[in-house]
């Protein structure tokens, strides 16, 4: 592989490693507080396969770079303008209502990507994405099933998640966005070509919104930075409270 | 994590009905006690006397209850561990606690009570749950001492559940019990890189030693001369072994485990009796048991809070899924009508 195309996959890896550990951390924030026993469960779970993808994807990308840095590393050691993550997933929890809103527009990017990167001319990558996706099968079933239930529920819990839905559409349109970097990738069989996920995740989302009786928002002004290393104010705060230990206790291992 | 911390006077339940009995009910009583005595399982249709299927019912939910406020003391650490590795072990760790408060629900559930009845007593404070959860979890040691001592002192108490005379509570603690010794040696493996890292990880690692050992030993209830329910318990196999056995068992397989960790029991009475085998300590300072099981423990207040919460928060979302399914049938009988 060409120098410029490890660089590229290190930062397409990052990128998907980063949305995979910052989102299983929200999710994670659940347990114990969720609505009822399953799901504290069930979101536990979730969180704990999309940490074990970090895993994976962080321990490649820090192969890739060839400079030693492991998955710990990675997470615990970087500040904020180096964390690749979407802004969708480093979005607070709120409710439950924004957490399956968030969830599920996520998971219908990753059910299409990994499905997808199944068939990379990447070996690692490939093996990757068949672990994943085995998983995210069955988050992408059970965030649509609730948002379904929340849409086509009560007047309460439709206002709900109809309202989460508003706030965070902006965040979607950088994980489906063109992005130069990625043009080698494409072109080497590496990872999908955009404009496909984002016709087959568009596709999925409004199937789900049509059964949820909630209304596709439109497409307007997209929030993008994630790519590049720029955040939201709350990816800070999340990272403090992660990385508390490793930075606290430099020298010492856990 | 817990059983017999709640064995204390104060509860109800146990004792049996000073009513008279029946001629009928003293047949089925005698049958009943031979079948406990033979070592056959009683299963949820079988005839059970009414203190057997209330202290069952108190015990198991107390268990239950006890699983899901567990989840919050170590659920503290989740978003804080200091590796991937062991953030994935204790989410998996919380994750499995959730899942012994389902099984247990569910073992209750087979006596005639429903999930939501229980919940709604453990939220009006009526049920309790075991006290060793009504301390904080300060700094990251407090997870591996949770495992190390309190999943430990849960396994003495535990393992014997899995005979309980009562089927589906003794088939729920198999299970339960092979995952908890999966946490006990997690916990150890925790305190132990603690203990062997720096000065820093292992002052970290003997103060939680300090603040957990002797909650840990009172985990085992009151000493047998105070317990309330032990004889009648123990003949009906519910349990198997008193609380100062237990405990006696506990501090015998835990003190060598601290010395290879290097850490220093906080006990100065603490000397192994070469005659006897076991480990003599110190006295029991159950004023302070006593203080957190009529609520005064450093997190009473918050963990029944944060319970309350989660659920209050969450009644719009049980509504919709309730309304959502209720729709569904309507359009289905629509369909086929």
């Amino acid at each position: 592989m060409s120098t410029d195309l490890k660089e590229a996959l290190f930062g397409y890896t990052l990128r998907l490693g980063d949305t995979s550990l910052v989102l299983g951390h929200r999710l994670s924030e659940w347990c114990g507080h969720a609505p009822e026993l399953e799901e504290d469960i069930a979101l536990t779970n979730v969180a704990l396969d999309l940490v074990g993808h970090a895993r994976m994807l962080l321990t490649y990308a820090g192969e890739l770079e060839g400079k030693g840095r492991d998955e710990d590393r990675l997470a615990y050691r970087r500040d904020v303008f180096d964390y690749r993550n979407h802004l969708l997933v480093e979005q607070p929890n709120r409710d439950f209502g924004h957490t399956i809103v968030r969830q599920f527009l996520h998971d219908a990017w990753a059910v299409e990507l990994y499905g997808r990167l199944c068939a990379s001319t990447d070996e690692t990558l490939a093996g990757i994405a068949a672990k994943a996706v085995k998983e995210v099968r069955y988050h992408v079933r059970h965030s649509g099933d609730w948002l379904v239930r929340l849409g086509d529920g009560t007047e309460i819990s439709h206002a709900k998640v109809a309202d989460a839905l508003g706030r965070l559409w902006p965040y979607t349109g950088e994980m489906v966005e063109r992005d130069e970097s990625e043009q080698a990738l494409v072109a080497a069989g590496i990872v999908p070509d955009p404009a496909e996920l984002k016709a087959a995740w568009t596709a999925r989302v409004e199937a789900v919104l049509n059964d949820a009786t909630l209304d596709r928002p439109a497409d307007g002004w997209m929030q993008k930075g994630g790519r590049r290393g720029e955040h939201s104010e709350h990816l800070g705060y999340l990272l403090a409270e992660m990385q508390f230990l490793p930075r606290a206790y430099p020298d010492a291992n856990w | 994590m817990y059983t017999q911390g709640l064995d204390a006077k104060t509860e109800q339940g146990a004792q049996p009905s000073p009513r008279l009995v029946t001629e009928q009910e003293a047949a089925l009583q005698g049958r009943f006690q031979e079948r406990v005595d033979a070592e056959e399982k009683i299963e949820p249709r079988d005839w059970m006397p009414d203190g057997y299927r209330r202290t069952l019912v108190r015990q198991i939910s107390q268990h239950a209850h006890s699983e899901i406020v567990g989840m919050l003391p170590e659920g503290n650490w989740i978003t804080r561990a200091p590796t991937l590795r062991r953030k994935v072990a204790l989410l998996a760790k919380v994750q499995d606690e959730g899942g012994h408060g389902l099984y247990l629900y569910s073992a209750a559930e087979t006596l005639g009570v429903s999930r939501d009845e229980l919940i709604g007593q453990l939220l009006s404070g009526k049920a309790k749950y075991s006290s060793i959860f009504n301390y904080p979890t300060p700094t990251w040691a407090d997870i591996g001492a949770i495992g190390w001592l309190v999943d430990g002192a849960a396994i003495m108490n535990q393992v014997p559940l899995c005979r309980c005379s009562y089927g589906p509570y003794a088939r729920a603690m198999v299970r339960i019990c092979r995952e908890e010794s999966f946490h006990q040696r997690q916990g150890y493996e925790l305190m132990l890189a603690l203990a062997q890292g720096t000065a820093e990880q292992k002052r970290m690692a003997q103060d939680a030693l300090n603040r957990w050992w002797w909650p840990s030993l009172m985990m085992f209830g009151p000493s047998d001369e105070q317990s309330a329910h032990s004889s009648q318990n123990m003949a009906w196999k519910i349990k198997r072994f008193s609380n100062d056995e237990l405990r006696q068992r506990f501090v015998d397989a835990t003190v060598p485990q601290a010395e290879f960790l290097g850490l220093t029991i906080p006990d100065p009475e603490l000397r192994l009796n070469a005659e006897t085998g076991h480990y003599e300590f110190g006295a029991i300072d159950w004023t302070e048991f006593n203080e957190i099981l009529k609520g005064n423990g450093p997190c009473n207040r918050e963990r029944i809070e944060a319970r309350r919460k989660a659920w209050d928060d969450g009644a719009w979302v049980r509504e919709a899924a309730v309304a959502h399914a209720a729709k569904r049938r309507q359009r289905a009988l629509k369909k086929a009508g």
